[in-house]
């Protein structure tokens, strides 16, 4: 920062990083790769007045750092004055830096690796039905960081996630079917029963054999927890400060504004103890804080960094890099609390999605259409499996239609929300 | 101009002070008796990226990576480590990692033979063809452009993307090549607003060439004409149908069905493990008659072509689909060998700290004899869609989508009104069946493909003539 500063810079940041992680995949019982990752990175910003240039690099050599700033300094001098441009104000940057607990090494060496694998794989692989393999995976990595700026601010992060997974493949030939699970921890202590997860793998792949079509219909929709989060993701898109000044968004002007039913609540808990996205400090260095995104169905708030929050006037919540832990707390319109099986009971008959394809949502129109798999319920029972269909409708819609949040929180994610039950959907078939 | 081997060895060797005999030590260290195969990719990767909005070029970036992967091949199993440092130590801690699968002994690789490639694109570096200005006065043009073209647009979002990419292979098996890539890219984002209603259009392209050739030609301000219709035509879009129906498919980027339904599951990985729903299928009949589908990396200058893979394989033009009948796999060298074929050249990563995989090229149908016109006139009610975002497959059930973000109805035969976008979904094995007409008007893509498969990115093209597909599933809201 000193050296941007000498080339005449008047603000600059830097951010640096390193990881280090091993993964290891075992097929049919076997090593099928294991793989050793080490990631370095150095990133510049610099500002002379309100112009910006960017540039980085992963080779941290003394001349390399150098010809990085010279070419950060090179960008800037083309850009153009950009009244938004600059660090996040001085005043908001964070100086309280409390342990979060997210710095858990897992001491994993391959061969016990190979040996969690090959458990993983074999316990889903008890099942008959289970004809082939796509295999367990496992991971362990961590990761340090660090951002600085020019108002003096330093900031350091470290944390670990650790993974294993297992896919299996159900039938065989035009019946096949495959499915898998995972499960994904900052501390490997928080890892269930190693066998549970080939276990869960081989009940959702032999879950989906037979799976039929629908017709043409409108439903019900209950999104299964790993799928609920996506729809989560998609409102977190639309009130984050890229898409609102761009005017790419379906809930431009929204704050004070019902986008969900009154039951529902969106918190934000940046400083949640071992949560994925934990962190005390945003990408621009300003202090987290927990605070509601939506209250009471009323958007409170957008998820701003500096840059998006100048351009409309606004300031920064502290979300520069996105958003820090979602807790969605169970309810329903009714005030009732319910888990999966009791959603399905007060769904009747409709369609539990646990799968879905592609990418076709526009949060410019709000418009959603994706392909889906899952299971068709009738008098609140699983009847049978279903593929090859849509589901469609507008997000605005969508959200204002929730029924009912489940308590079936899925761990997994930041986003912490269990199954999402929608009012009525389209569903495309035959 | 000197040969991308002699480039690749100053750029990349020659800094940290490696020749190609510190190569073959490398080997003598990694092969074991039990070692089939080994090898070492490196890579060194300037990128930069401009961007416009609001009216101002208000961003800039400029990035460096580089780093050697390797890989040792034991059977069917496959160790890899890799290291941002290329210098001899790293390189053969790296190599000790990678082995590590193999029981204990000694062995060496070939002798390393310089293989020549016939170059698909030029080696010069497209970051440094164009001068900053005149990526600035480019940029301001293009969003000039199209704010002319329509009072509705509020928004418009131009970028410039570059990338320069040097890479070497040597293998134990003697392989010793290097390609140097350039990659260039314009996009142009719109939002157009009228009485409230907002839709956005999108349009840009690019290839592996200079960043004049895409300006020269008329494609970079075609790019902001395009952006700004489509966004104008969405305006006026209604609900799209929902249900099963017939669907024409315009030509060029639709093709991104192929990539879909069929391409990923003939990649010989899937195959080879049995976890595709064409495994075991070679010789069926899994398409209409005159449907002939190829995966083509030897196209010069386009977005998904390479003059050698990623394991030093010169690319071919690969039939996959012939006249109805599943003839070929796309392979790269691992899942070749144990699947007894030849590898095809699609042996690709997304850099040196990723493995190697079996991925697409430029994936395509070729022309029928059909004209587009009497295609459409032939159908009754059903939905003419010639724009599309991204798919998605499962390979094991086949069951693929892709969104169409610029469709019409057709009725009578005739197009009427655009439809808002909709996904369609279909099954890989059987959609190709469905095919009832083939026109005579083949288009490539403009160079926009990004094929994601484990994580990994690369560049990819598709194309197809328009293309009649009966009974497809729609997913749109209208009854």
């Amino acid at each position: 920062m000193r050296r941007a500063r000498a080339a005449g810079a008047s603000q600059a940041e830097v951010s640096a990083s390193v990881s280090t992680g091993l993964s290891v995949n075992v097929r049919l019982g076997e090593v099928e790769t294991v793989e050793r990752n080490r990631d370095r990175g150095f990133g510049l910003t610099v500002y002379f007045g309100q112009r910006k240039g960017n540039a980085s690099t992963a080779d941290l050599k003394p001349a390399s750092i150098d010809a990085t700033i010279g070419q950060a300094c090179a960008i800037a001098r083309y850009t153009e004055p950009d009244p938004c441009a600059g660090l996040a104000d001085a005043d908001r940057m964070a100086s309280d830096f409390p342990d979060l607990d997210l710095w858990h090494p897992w001491q994993l060496d391959v061969d016990r690796a190979i040996e969690i694998g090959r458990e993983v794989e074999a316990a889903g692989r008890e099942d008959k039905r289970i004809e082939n393999s796509e295999g367990a995976s496992v991971q362990c990595g961590d990761a340090l960081g660090v951002y600085a700026n020019s108002h003096g601010f330093i900031g350091r992060e470290r944390g670990t996630h650790h993974s294993i997974s297992c896919s299996l493949i159900a039938g065989s030939g035009d019946a096949m079917q495959r499915d898998g699970w995972y499960e994904y921890v900052r501390n490997p202590a928080q890892f269930p029963e190693f066998a549970g997860i080939g276990r869960t793998a081989a009940k959702r792949a032999v879950a989906r054999l037979d799976a039929r079509r629908l017709s043409t219909r409108e439903c019900p929709v209950l999104f299964a927890p790993e799928v609920a989060r996506s729809l989560l993701g998609h409102l977190v898109s639309a009130v984050s400060g890229g898409s609102l000044y761009r005017r790419a968004s379906f809930l431009l002007d929204h704050v004070g504004q019902p986008v969900l039913p009154g039951f529902v609540d969106l918190l934000e808990q940046p400083l949640l103890r071992g949560g994925h996205a934990s962190t005390a400090f945003d990408a621009e260095g300003v202090a987290t804080h927990a605070s509601a995104l939506v209250a009471g169905g009323v958007l409170q708030r957008y998820l701003l960094g500096s840059y998006s929050a100048r351009k409309l006037g606004l300031q920064s919540t502290g979300n520069a890099g996105g958003l820090h832990n979602l807790i969605v707390p169970p309810g329903s319109v009714d005030g009732a609390k319910h888990d999966f099986e009791e959603l399905l009971r007060r769904m009747g008959s409709g369609l539990v999605v646990t799968e879905l394809l592609g990418q076709g949502v526009s949060i410019v129109t709000g418009d959603y259409s994706r392909g889906a798999a899952g299971f068709w319920v009738e008098s609140g029972e699983i009847d049978h499996p279903v593929q090859e269909i849509t589901i469609a409708g507008n997000l605005r819609d969508i959200f204002m239609d929730v029924q009912a949040i489940g308590t079936d929180v899925d761990p997994r994610s930041s986003v912490l929300t269990g199954s999402i039950l929608i009012g009525k959907m389209t569903i495309g078939g035959e | 101009m000197d040969s991308p081997l002699v480039l690749a060895e100053r750029n990349l060797l020659a800094p940290g002070g490696l020749s190609v005999p510190d190569l073959e030590k490398v080997f003598s260290r990694v092969m074991a008796p039990s070692i089939d195969a080994a090898d070492l990719y490196f890579q060194h990767s300037r990128s930069e990226s401009w961007m416009l909005e609001d009216g101002i070029v208000r961003d800039g970036s400029h990035s460096i990576e580089q780093g050697v992967g390797v890989r040792a091949i034991a059977g069917d199993k496959t160790g890899f480590a890799y290291s941002d440092d290329i210098v001899l130590p790293q390189l053969l801690e790296a190599a000790g990692a990678a082995r590590a699968i193999a029981q204990s002994g000694n062995g060496a690789g070939r002798p390393l033979a310089v293989r020549d490639n016939h170059a698909l694109y030029p080696a010069d570096d497209p970051i440094d063809g164009l001068d900053s200005a005149a990526k600035i006065a480019l940029l301001r043009e293009l969003d000039a452009l199209a704010r002319s073209l329509d009072p509705r647009i509020k928004q418009v979002m131009v970028s410039l993307a570059a990338t320069h990419d040097s890479v070497l292979v040597a293998a134990a098996d003697g392989t010793l090549c290097a390609d140097v890539r350039p990659l260039t890219r314009v996009n142009v984002r719109v939002i157009a607003e009228d009485g409230g209603r907002r839709e956005a259009g999108y349009a840009g392209g690019g290839g592996r060439c200079a960043y004049r050739e895409l300006v020269d030609s008329g494609r970079a301000h075609g790019w902001a004409r395009e952006a700004v219709r489509q966004a104008l035509v969405n305006l006026d879009a209604v609900d799209a149908p929902a249900g099963t129906m017939d669907v024409v498919l315009g030509p060029g980027w639709p093709g991104v069905l192929l990539h879909e339904a069929i391409g990923h599951g003939l990649e010989g990985d899937f195959n080879r493990k049995g976890a595709s729903a064409f495994a075991g299928r070679m010789g069926d009949k899994v398409a209409a008659e005159g449907v002939t589908v190829v995966d083509d990396g030897t196209l010069p200058g386009r977005r998904g072509s390479l003059s050698v893979d990623d394991e030093g394989t010169a690319t071919h033009c690969t039939t996959l689909i012939e006249n109805g009948r599943l003839v070929g796999y796309m392979q790269d060298k691992h899942n070749a060998r144990l699947m007894g074929m030849a590898p095809t050249g699609n042996g690709r990563r997304e850099s040196f700290a990723h493995l190697p995989m079996p991925r697409m090229t430029n994936t395509y149908m070729l022309a029928g004899e059909r004209d587009p016109a009497e295609i459409i006139a032939s159908v009754e009610r059903g939905l003419y869609a010639v724009n599309f975002g991204g798919g998605q497959v499962d390979i094991t059930n086949g069951k693929f989508v892709f969104s169409a973000n610029e469709a019409y109805l057709i009725e009578h035969g005739r197009v009427t009104r655009p439809v808002k976008g909709a996904t369609l979904i279909g099954s890989g094995p059987d959609v190709l069946t469905r095919v009832t007409m083939v026109g005579n008007d083949l288009k490539l893509d403009e160079g926009v493909g990004v094929c994601g498969k484990d994580g990994q990115s690369v560049p990819v093209g598709v194309g197809m003539p328009t293309t009649k597909v009966t009974g497809m599933t729609i997913g749109g809201t209208a009854a």
